[in-house]
């Protein structure tokens, strides 16, 4: 009689506080949108720790960095993670450029190396995830080709996306603009800075992963 | 009056000459005309995992290759816009039988085109001194 009731209750419960096991959930994006920011910001709300170091500076992560079990609580539901946040996703790479932003010539040259490993290696992780956050910059264009790169690479080996129109603190974001150009993707428009939004992520990363 | 830009040289590639290339030998074979300082304007457009090949090799590239930045690339055609599910089919039936020849791919070495800005129909080459 307690196995029967007991596998009741599962059959009625167990959905609903079913948690998924270890989604491997993958943040991509080009350099500086704020992907380890939005880590950052899910592993601080749920586990009270940082994922990773943030900088002005593109190409601060350059090598692939991870939290495993993170649980995630949302409307009664509970899914656990491991958030897989990937160096930014360029088509270049010039030290000069890190040079003009006040970084001596050896850690340029040093940091431009790092850099194009780190776009290697991003984009080999990308079979190896079940889900991926797509981070954008809402303050700048989002048809560039790396985006539509990206997101097209997930969209043929059939990977759940949700796009980020990150930066909606700044007055030069644009949500609507990434909306036009990923029509048949759901984006929602957040501050990983700020936290602005961030329920209504959960709730599309809930939707995402069913 | 047209201003000639000196040394700027641009390659058509008919998507007739990639047609019957695999992958590593079409990514091959665009990476060679950029090494060579050219802008390749592609008919049609690379397949999602070409493209990520591209970028991928591009990086090994950069690493080995001495002035070597990258490059910038850019695709015109349907991206991201929704197509009705009629369209969709004789879309990838047009892409079966001829391959997509409906877009047109630019891909400059990263020392000559410091940007591409592009909406869905327009595309705009900014170019380095």
């Amino acid at each position: 009689m307690v196995s029967f009731l007991n596998r009741f209750v599962n059959k009625i419960f167990g959905g609903i506080f079913k948690k998924k096991k270890n989604v491997s959930l993958g943040f991509y994006g080009p350099p500086n949108a704020g992907k380890t920011s939005l880590a950052n910001k899910i592993c601080n709300d749920w586990i009270g720790e940082d994922l990773g170091t943030v900088s002005n500076i593109p190409h601060e992560t350059r090598e692939v960095q991870f939290k495993e079990k993170v649980e995630i609580k949302h409307k009664g539901k509970k899914m656990i993670f491991k958030l897989v946040d990937t160096p930014g996703i360029a088509t270049k790479i010039d030290y000069e450029d890190f040079i003009k932003l006040g970084v001596n010539k050896k850690d340029a040259q040093k940091r431009a190396k790092e850099a194009t490993q780190g776009i290697i290696d991003a984009i080999k992780w990308i079979e190896d995830m079940e889900a991926v956050v797509v981070v954008l910059d809402a303050t700048k264009n989002p048809y560039s080709q790396v985006n539509i790169t990206i997101i097209g690479n997930l969209a043929a080996r059939k990977i759940p996306v949700l796009i980020v129109a990150n930066k909606i603190d700044l007055r030069k974001a644009e949500i609507k603009k990434v909306k036009a150009a990923f029509p048949e993707y759901d984006v929602v428009g957040i501050s990983a800075k700020t936290g602005e939004n961030i329920e209504d992520f959960y709730e599309s990363l809930f939707k995402l992963i069913r | 009056m047209v201003k000639k830009i000196k040394g700027l040289m641009l390659e058509f590639m008919p998507y007739s000459e990639i047609k019957d290339l695999d992958s590593s030998e079409r990514v091959r074979k665009i990476l060679s005309v950029v090494l060579s300082n050219r802008i390749i304007i592609l008919q049609g457009r690379l397949k999602p995992e070409e493209e990520t090949r591209l970028i991928e090799d591009t990086m090994a590239m950069i690493e080995h290759i001495k002035g070597f930045k990258g490059i910038e690339l850019a695709v015109i055609g349907q991206n991201g816009k929704s197509t009705p599910l009629f369209q969709k089919f004789t879309q990838s039936v047009a892409k079966a039988l001829v391959g997509d020849t409906a877009s047109m791919t630019v891909i400059g070495p990263a020392s000559i085109v410091k940007d591409i800005k592009k909406d869905p129909r327009k595309i705009e080459l900014m170019l380095k001194k």
